[in-house]
């Protein structure tokens, strides 16, 4: 066994607004350069949805993440082989056409416009070459369904459903849609990583963050076809390719990344999990509907004393192992089965999970009829407008049980409560519920708790990062002293 | 040039073959070092693909081709002059080495052409070329078709390369420069040679520099790269 520990993440789409403060956070913090403007690390999506870049989950066409007889576990378009022959011109990579040309406005023109009989206006220039532009498109040009007919009609995940379910999720009047904030995944398995020709990727073994050394990329862009989740990011201005750091130095510092830090529907858990990395490939080779519990089974448990022998075998600080046992994604992950991987099919295993949503609850599909069944106050989850197979398709490789156990579970406990603190729903229902979801009224609190009432230090729970050892590494501390003061990067020197 | 070819022959010849060369491969070596240890982070192909992808395909691939082709040529005629003669005795197998090395400097051609048109004609992808871009390009041109008109005007390069120019630079490698070899070459071959030398002598200056940073490792690497802050006290081997 090879312990590891990673820093890994929930988020709980039943809470999302879809207000974008994370987006904007985390773009005034690190992509507001010139080459940047277009890259959201953390972007925000309807869903029935094309997203970001457009349609980034179809792989036919992108050919990202991995692939597996059962038996190989390769790259889909940039393995060794096919990399090689491909390097002087990528076919799978995403141009700027596919995410969006990013604009400004000519603000200056309002205030310094000669006297004229027009009002001044400011109009919309490129911010790559400065020249007016007509805007096409933009990161969220779909948000709250707006151009459905284009973009959500076109979403990859509705081939999971059936005629009439598609018909169903298209007539726009009935529309259900939820949004998916979406970051770097900070794989277990990353695909970026291994695509990348300079091996300028790398994971950090310590937290499991994925960077981008920006010294030894080499713009070979594997790495943006690669990623199925399309989260690296090609900067156009220094030739570099660029992804979402996890703040890494606000973690250093104890704090929550900008973008847990600032969300305002407080959706966002962080914390560490054990994991088995020697068992990491085999895991991959699983199949589709398989995956889910394949990769709940490489998160260990912190509380287990195998484990925290392993652990410590391992060299993982006992610090790490305590904050381990705090984490809050791993309750929302293993202990409850809650949070789910984003699209577990593409072998990356992402570290970043989502508790699928339970919208809209009280809104059952009646033939050609929404009916919102005030009397029953929630409506069988078999009958919500957003069909199960298409959460399953997001969420769960296609196996649509993990998904109907988490909705289902979720249900019993806005049951539970509502019987505890409304007392409309009687002890026996309600309880019943709880059973049939495989859920004590104890975990229900829990789960309760964690949902609505947990402060910041109960849903970010930053493990120690130990950056004493790392700076030990990369500096002798006696190597400078007596030598340059502060402000020279390679001291003062005569010559 | 028209200013050099007034210059008295001998100094002439001297100038281009004899010390032009040492010049650029000094400048070569150092500037490349230097950059590489102090400004490492311009190490980069710099790829302009995101902002444009079609025209991007019809310049990028053609050239790159069609170039390696040529200069792997160029250095099997260098480092085996014999091998090419030998290969060359029967008139077959010249004529279909020459035709197969012009049709891959008409291939670089085509590429270079299209890879400035498109260069010129999008505004975006003029966004990120700068001037050192377009000395390039044009030294490239004249590289290329200079080279071109070689093999055209003056056939069976691959030939007389061996007996001319292959003594010439062995005779630079080991500093003993004999500029008999090249001074009595047609002129096109001449301006070939200089121009090549001053894309070496410009190379280190240039986007170039990613010829040297081709991803050879990857090949031979494990799957997956992780970084540890410290050796780990048991490290259990991860594919």
């Amino acid at each position: 066994m090879d312990v590891r520990s990673q820093i890994a993440m929930v988020f709980h789409l039943d809470k999302c607004i879809g207000c974008h403060t994370c987006s904007v956070a985390c773009k005034n913090v690190w992509t507001d350069r010139e080459g940047t403007e277009y890259m959201w690390w953390n972007n925000v999506e309807t869903k029935p949805g094309t997203g970001y870049p457009t349609k980034w989950e179809d792989q036919d066409a992108y050919k990202g993440g991995w692939k597996t007889d059962g038996k190989n576990l390769d790259l889909r378009s940039t393995s060794k082989t096919k990399l090689v022959p491909n390097i002087f011109h990528n076919p799978t990579m995403p141009s700027m056409d596919d995410y969006y040309e990013p604009w400004t406005y000519t603000y200056d023109e309002l205030f310094n416009a000669p006297e004229g009989d027009d009002q001044p206006v400011a109009r919309p220039v490129s911010m790559i070459t400065g020249e007016p532009m007509d805007i096409e498109a933009g990161p969220n040009w779909d948000d709250d369904l707006g151009g459905s007919k284009i973009y959500a009609a076109n979403d990859p995940n509705l081939d999971a459903l059936d005629p009439e379910q598609r018909e169903q999720m298209r007539a726009i009047e009935r529309m259900a849609f939820f949004y998916l904030p979406r970051i770097c995944n900070h794989c277990l398995n990353p695909s970026c990583v291994a695509s990348c020709p300079s091996g300028a990727l790398y994971k950090r073994g310590e937290d499991g963050i994925v960077l981008v050394n920006q010294e030894r990329c080499r713009a070979w862009r594997a790495c943006v076809s690669a990623c199925p989740y399309k989260k690296t990011y090609y900067n156009w201005s220094t030739g570099k390719s660029e992804k979402c750091i996890l703040c890494f130095p606000r973690l250093e510092a104890g704090e929550a990344p900008a973008c847990f830090h600032s969300c305002v529907g407080r959706i966002r858990y962080l914390g560490n999990v054990l994991y088995d990395a020697s068992r990491i490939r085999d895991t991959a080779n699983k199949p589709d509907h398989e995956l889910v519990d394949a990769q709940r089974d490489l998160i260990l448990d912190p509380t287990d004393p195998d484990v925290i022998k392993a652990a410590r075998d391992s060299g993982v600080p006992d610090a790490v192992i305590d904050s381990a046992k705090k984490s809050p994604v791993f309750r929302w992950v293993k202990e409850w089965g809650l949070a789910l991987p984003l699209h577990v099919e593409f072998r990356t295993f992402p570290m970043l999970f989502y508790v699928p949503p339970l919208l809209p609850v009280m809104s059952v599909v009646d033939g050609n009829v929404i009916s919102n069944d005030t009397d029953k106050l929630f409506a069988d989850i078999e009958k919500a407008r957003a069909p199960i197979e298409y959460l399953a398709r997001l969420f769960a490789g296609g196996n649509a049980g993990k998904v109907r156990y988490a909705l289902r579970k979720q249900l019993s406990v806005r049951l539970w409560r509502r019987h505890l603190t409304v007392g409309d729903i009687s002890k026996e229902i309600a309880e019943q519920a709880l059973r049939e979801a495989e859920c004590s009224p104890e975990e229900a609190d829990a789960i309760y708790r964690l949902t609505a009432l947990a402060s910041m230090d109960e849903r970010v729970v930053v493990p120690p990062m130990q950056r004493e050892q790392a700076i030990e590494m990369l500096k002798d501390p006696h190597e400078h002293k007596q030598s340059a003061g502060f402000g020279f990067r390679d001291g003062p020197m005569r010559v | 040039m028209s200013e050099t070819l007034s210059l008295p022959d001998v100094f002439d010849d001297i100038l281009l073959f004899a010390v032009l060369p040492y010049v650029a491969c000094v400048l070569f070596l150092v500037v490349t070092i230097q950059r590489y240890r102090q400004r490492k982070f311009t190490y980069s192909s710099l790829s302009s693909q995101f902002l444009e992808n079609r025209m991007h395909f019809w310049g990028s691939v053609p050239f790159h081709y069609g170039i390696l082709f040529v200069l792997a040529g160029h250095a099997v005629g260098f480092f085996m002059p014999q091998a090419i003669l030998g290969w060359n005795a029967s008139p077959l197998r010249l004529f279909i080495l020459e035709v197969t090395g012009l049709a891959m400097a008409l291939l670089a051609l085509i590429g270079l052409v299209n890879i400035v048109l498109r260069r010129r004609a999008n505004p975006k992808i003029r966004k990120v070329t700068n001037l050192s871009d377009w000395i390039l390009y044009a030294m490239l041109l004249v590289q290329i078709a200079s080279g071109i008109g070689v093999a055209v005007g003056h056939g069976w390069g691959s030939s007389w390369f061996a007996t001319s120019i292959s003594p010439w630079l062995w005779s630079l490698l080991t500093l003993n420069p004999e500029v008999a070899y090249v001074a009595s070459l047609p002129w096109l071959v001449q301006v070939h040679i200089v121009s090549a030398f001053l894309l070496i002598a410009v190379f280190p200056f240039t986007r170039l520099v990613h010829i040297l940073v081709i991803p050879n490792p990857y090949l031979w690497r494990r799957t997956q790269v992780v970084i540890w802050n410290r050796p780990r006290r048991s490290a259990g081997p991860k594919s």
